[in-house]
C-alpha cells in the first residue's frame, strides 16, 4: 500500500491505495465521485476523462499514485459555485448534446480542456479534439454544436444531418 | 491486473537503482503498459514510474544544433515545444493517439516499447537520432532490433533522445482509425548529405529504412523520383486491416505524400 495525497475539485484528500489502483477507481470507489465513468477500460472511449494538473487524461490509464501531489478536476467540480451548470454543461443541455448521457462527463471534461487551449475552435478542431471520446448515441453533431456554442460562437449554421 | 509495488523516483539515479530489483519494469506514460497489465500480458513485481523525474522532461536545442528531448516528455509537449525547431517531428507527435493519450504518453516509453505500428520509431530511425540511456548512447540504426525488440539491456533506462534537424521532413501516417496507430507510417527527412526514409506499421520486423527510396530521393527529392520503385510484400504484416500487398503498396504511396508535404 502507498499513501497518496491530491487535491480533487479543490479539496485535499489523503488515502492509502494499492499500487495497481487506477485513478478512476480511486475517484469512484475511494472518494465516491461516480460521475467519472468507466466505459471501455482500455483507454479508447474517453468516458473517464478528468484533468490532472489542468490536462485532460484518461483516468482508466493512470495509477492513483501517479497523481500523487496533483490537482485533479472531475465532472463533479464543473458546476458554478451556486450549483448552476457551467457554460459547457448548459450548452450540452441547450443543444441536446447527449442522449443516454454515459459519455457526457468525459465529453464535458474534454471540451473544457479544448476550450482552455483553443477558446475559439473551428468545427474541425472540435471533431479532431474529440477523437478519443466515443459516443454511441448522438452521432456527435449536437455535441460539436454544444461545444461551439459554449465557445461563444454562432451555431445556427451547424445543422444536424 | 496482478498486484505489484510501484516506485516513483524523482531522479535518474534513483530510477536506475529501483530498476535493479528483480522483476522491475519501467513505466513511462503507461498508455501501452497499463492496458497490457490489465490484460495480464505482463506481471512485473515492481513498476518504476519515470514521470516524476524533472531532469527527464523538456525540449531544448544542444550547442551542436540537435533537438534534445527528455525521455519522459509527453507527446503533447513535443507537439508544442518542438514545432519551431523541427515541424516534422512536432507534426508526428501531434497525431499520436488522441489528446488525452498525448498528455500522458512519452517519447521514451514509445521507443522502449518499439511497437511495430508506433510513430516515434519512424522519426528516430528516419533522422538517425541518438538514444541516450543511463549508461550509453545508441545510434537509431543499432537500436531497433525487430518488433518490440531493442538494444536496451535489462534495467537500462532511456533518459533522452537527440535528433539531428533535417532541412525538410514530414511524417505521413495512414491511420488505423480504431487504434489510431499507423497502418503504415513513413518519415522522410532530407539532410545536406542525403535523404532518410523510415517506415513503421508495415513490416513484421518493425520499423525499417527503405534504402531504394533513400537513394532515389537523395538524387531527386520529389514524389516522382519514386515512380519506378516498388516494395516487396514479403515480410509485410497481414491482418484484418490490410494484406501484406496492401501495406507494401501503402509504403510507396505514403512516402510520396510525405515527400510532397515535406517542409
Amino acid at each position: 500500500m502507498a499513501s497518496v495525497a491530491m487535491v480533487v475539485n479543490g479539496k485535499s484528500v489523503t488515502k492509502e491505495v494499492e499500487g495497481r489502483t487506477l485513478l478512476v477507481d480511486f475517484l469512484r470507489n475511494d472518494l465516491r465521485l461516480t460521475g467519472t465513468h468507466v466505459g471501455c477500460d482500455t483507454s479508447q472511449c474517453g468516458a473517464c476523462v478528468v484533468h490532472v494538473n489542468g490536462q485532460a487524461v484518461k483516468a482508466c490509464t493512470i495509477f492513483a499514485v501517479e497523481a500523487d501531489g496533483a490537482e485533479v478536476a472531475t465532472i463533479e467540480g464543473q458546476a458554478n459555485k451556486d450549483g448552476s451548470l457551467n457554460v459547457i454543461q448548459q450548452a450540452f443541455q441547450d443543444h441536446h448534446g447527449l442522449q443516454c448521457g454515459f459519455c457526457t462527463p468525459g465529453m464535458v471534461m474534454s471540451a473544457a480542456a479544448l476550450l482552455k487551449e483553443n477558446p475559439k475552435p473551428t468545427e474541425a478542431d472540435v471533431r479532431s479534439y474529440l477523437e478519443g471520446n466515443i459516443c454511441r448515441c448522438t452521432g456527435y453533431h449536437n455535441i460539436v454544436k454544444a461545444i461551439m456554442a459554449a465557445s461563444g460562437q454562432d451555431v445556427t449554421a451547424i445543422a444536424a444531418e | 491486473m496482478y498486484a505489484f509495488e510501484i516506485e516513483r523516483p524523482t531522479t535518474i539515479a534513483d530510477a536506475v537503482k529501483a530498476m535493479e530489483h528483480d522483476g522491475a519494469q519501467a513505466l513511462g506514460g503507461g498508455q501501452t503498459l497499463i492496458p497490457t497489465l490489465k490484460a495480464r500480458l505482463a506481471a512485473p513485481d515492481v513498476l518504476v514510474s519515470l514521470t516524476a523525474i524533472g531532469e527527464m522532461k523538456g525540449v531544448c536545442m544542444s550547442d551542436d544544433g540537435m533537438l534534445c528531448i527528455g525521455a519522459a516528455t509527453t507527446h503533447a509537449t513535443v507537439a508544442r515545444e518542438a514545432a519551431a525547431h523541427f515541424p516534422g517531428l512536432a507534426g508526428l507527435a501531434s497525431h499520436i493517439g488522441d489528446p488525452a493519450v498525448r498528455n500522458r504518453g512519452t517519447i521514451g516509453g514509445s521507443l522502449a516499447n518499439n511497437d511495430p505500428a508506433a510513430c516515434y520509431p519512424a522519426a528516430a530511425l528516419g533522422t538517425g537520432a541518438v538514444i541516450i540511456t543511463n549508461t550509453r548512447q545508441i545510434a537509431a540504426d543499432d537500436y531497433f532490433q525487430g518488433m518490440f525488440t531493442t538494444a536496451l539491456h535489462g534495467g537500462e533506462v532511456i533518459t533522452e533522445v537527440r535528433f539531428p534537424i533535417p532541412q525538410k521532413s514530414h511524417y505521413m501516417k495512414f491511420v488505423q482509425p480504431a487504434s489510431r496507430f499507423a497502418l503504415v507510417g513513413v518519415f522522410v527527412a532530407k539532410y545536406a548529405d542525403g535523404v532518410r526514409v523510415a517506415v513503421t506499421g508495415a513490416s513484421e520486423d518493425g520499423v525499417f529504412r527503405w534504402s531504394e527510396a533513400e537513394a532515389a530521393l537523395s538524387a531527386d527529392f520529389s514524389a516522382k523520383a519514386l515512380d519506378g520503385l516498388s516494395v516487396d510484400a514479403d515480410g509485410m504484416i497481414g491482418d484484418l486491416h490490410g494484406s501484406p500487398a496492401y501495406r507494401a503498396h501503402l509504403v510507396k504511396v505514403m512516402t510520396g505524400r510525405a515527400v510532397a508535404a515535406a517542409a
